[in-house]
């Protein structure tokens, strides 16, 4: 496989402006991955900031209410910043301070990575910038005013949908105006090589941890690890370190929205086609002239319209399934985990969960699946709230 | 049929940018034409993308106009076709690499070739990336045009050495849209390139007026000009095409008035 390449996707279809600075990037990164000094420092870093290791939970009451397979839930909500975006966000801010950058700057949806970002950018002493869709904005309402606590300016993007796509848009365009001394702290396992490869590599501790934790708990590999994806980082970081055991099952999760048959989803895996965008080369929702489809989901965190290519890769293999969860199946999720374990997850990660309600079941009760509960759920009580005509008075 | 190279060969040349279907299509039909008459040298035709992550507000905008207006690239090569039976102007196209990828490559060369089409700008196709399309460009006889930027250092020697028609500089870091100054190391970008290649050089990104014009074209071998030409146009919507026109006279002379 060519370098930056995952079969025939990946790459780097990015405007010239852009090359060094990336090519830069990737030679730092391949240094400093192997440099002990810099691995000590991330795995400090994890551990005593973030809270790292994230615990395994046996959700045993939500188990026997299914009454099927063991469900374990694998609880990076409990990170700090509180999701999985975290892992991700210090190993790059590390690795832009090595680099000599001082002025962060990433794209946010739900604004987890927004707030993940602006949390390391004020631990270490850098500026920070967020771009945010207006519709998300508006609908993560309260992560904004985190982000902006945290020292950072929130840009609030009005182009094209006004969503994680546009928000992407927007950085790019501020990164090709000042690359001298910023880094793009990209959030998932997309953009242009090194991005999806190095943002799998902060995220793999996941998959790394499951694996020990559900050795050390059960003595055996699960039969089925679930996470829900929009670009795929917290997917690729569960899945990665059971990829050669083949005997594990791995399902990702994407946002069906109002469902496959509507226009309104994010279903990119079941909807769309192979084509070029934000960097890379990976399936994309879009027409016929290759215009990039207006997607929704309830999940400000799933309602992009492309994937990783490395999960695009993992598709065209069979190595793993994807599935889509509608808004209501992602919503009745979440009211149900929170009622039966006191748990309330994010929107996102709900959709991991709808899949893991759906197949528990119909397994036996000797058998185990491992849902990332990739982020916590505050920020989504608001719109839940609305949803259910409830008037929260925020 | 057009060869790129010769739009160099009568002196500076002038290349005016429009998005194709801005804001409509019947419109850039006659621009065209009306462009060429007032002596636009190669004329750079934008098939509009959703998401066009190289350019400012004003494209940004154009965009979102042509795609509003029902613009498709079938829609774009039929609009070309009837422009040939009217001028024989040197055009190029540009666009982003999903379009062409998702069009076909072979099938996108194949159509541009058809009306006269003699190079393609695609501005998130890099060195390391050019292997998507230039097999078929090459097959069809359409230049891939290359781009350069201010950051691209030791990068522009092999840029340039494997190049064809001409190279496209990017004045300043950032997106297309006006500005006041440039950066100072147009001048040196352009001094590498020709120390790698006979290539043209032409320059862009940000040029609006006649003086800034003629102070490029005293180095280089040619000025673009898109956001200033599409703001016009924002500006008069169908009636654009006597300002558009006299725009690029005055460009066009500023430029002129150099060689003399």
């Amino acid at each position: 496989m060519k370098k930056g390449r995952f079969h025939i996707f990946g790459g780097q279809y990015i405007p010239e402006t852009l090359m060094n600075p990336v090519i830069e990037l990737e030679k730092a990164y391949e240094y400093y991955k192997n440099n002990p000094q810099f691995i000590r420092e991330l795995d400090l870093l994890l551990k005593d900031y973030a809270g790292r290791p994230s615990l395994l939970y046996f959700a045993e009451k939500l188990s026997r209410d299914i009454g099927g397979a063991k469900i374990y839930l694998k609880r990076e909500d409990l990170n700090h910043t509180g999701s999985h975006k975290i892992n991700n966000v210090l190993g790059q801010a590390l690795l832009a301070k090595k680099m000599g950058k001082t002025r962060l700057i990433a794209e946010t949806g739900a604004g987890q990575h927004g707030v993940a970002t602006a949390t390391a950018a004020a631990l270490m002493g850098m500026e920070c910038q967020i771009f945010m869709g207006q519709e998300d904005t508006e609908r993560q309402a309260l992560n904004v005013f985190r982000m902006e606590l945290l020292g950072a300016k929130v840009h609030t993007v009005t182009s094209g949908t006004r969503t994680l796509k546009d928000a992407v848009n927007e950085t790019m365009r501020e990164w090709v105006s000042r690359v001298e001394d910023t880094h793009y702290v990209l959030g998932s396992v997309m953009g242009p090589h090194p991005f999806p490869t190095m943002v799998r590599d902060f995220q793999k501790i996941i998959g790394r941890e499951i694996k020990e934790q559900i050795l050390q708990a059960e003595g055996r590999l699960p039969h089925v690890v679930v996470a829900c994806i929009g670009g795929g980082s917290n997917a690729i970081g569960a899945f990665y370190e059971f990829i050669h055991d083949s005997e594990v099952t791995l399902i990702g999760c994407e946002a069906a929205g109002q469902g496959l048959d509507t226009a309104k989803n994010a279903a990119t895996m079941a909807k769309g086609t192979v084509g070029i965008f934000h960097g890379m080369k990976s399936y994309f929702c879009q027409d016929r002239d290759g215009q990039i489809a207006p997607v929704y989901s309830i999940s400000a965190g799933l309602d992009y319209p492309g994937v990783g290519p490395e999960h695009a890769m993992l598709r065209d293999m069979g190595r793993a399934q994807y599935v889509a969860i509608r808004d209501e199946e992602a919503v009745h999720a979440f009211e149900y985990l929170s009622r039966t374990e006191g748990i309330i997850p994010a929107i996102e990660s709900a959709h991991a969960l709808a899949q893991a309600i759906k197949i528990a079941g119909q397994m036996s009760p000797n058998q185990i699946v491992v849902v990332n509960l990739s982020g916590r759920g505050d920020k989504d009580v608001a719109q839940i709230a609305r949803l259910k005509g409830v008037n929260s008075h925020e | 049929m057009n060869k790129t190279s010769d739009v160099f060969k009568k002196g500076k040349a002038f290349i005016p940018f429009i998005t194709g279907g801005d804001p409509e299509l019947d419109l850039t039909e006659r621009l065209i034409v009306k462009m060429a008459e007032a002596g636009a040298d190669l004329i750079e035709i934008g098939i509009p993308f959703s998401d066009p992550v190289a350019e400012g507000p004003t494209i940004q905008k154009a965009n979102a106009r042509a795609l509003a207006s029902g613009t498709t690239t079938d829609g774009i090569f039929h609009m070309l076709e009837r422009v040939r039976e009217q001028t024989d102007i040197p055009l190029a196209l540009m666009t982003y690499a999903n379009p062409v990828f998702v069009y076909g490559a072979e099938k996108f060369m194949e159509r541009a070739a058809r009306a006269q089409v003699c190079a393609l700008i695609v501005p998130d196709l890099p060195l390391e990336e050019r292997g998507e399309l230039l097999p078929f460009c090459q097959e069809y006889g359409i230049d891939l045009i290359p781009l350069i930027a201010p950051t691209s250092q030791e990068r522009i020697s092999s840029i340039a050495k494997s190049a064809s028609g001409f190279v496209y500089c990017v004045s300043s870091l950032g997106v297309t849209g006006v500005r006041e100054d440039f950066s100072s190391s147009i001048e040196e970008m352009v001094d590498l390139v020709k120390k790698a290649s006979k290539i043209p050089c032409a320059v862009g990104f940000g040029v609006s007026t006649p003086d800034q014009a003629k102070k490029i074209a005293s180095f280089a071998d040619g000025v673009i000009v898109g956001s200033a030409i599409v703001q016009i146009i924002e500006e008069h919507g169908l009636e654009c095409i006597p300002y558009v026109k006299d725009y690029i006279r005055k460009m066009k002379k500023a430029i002129e008035s150099l060689e003399s």
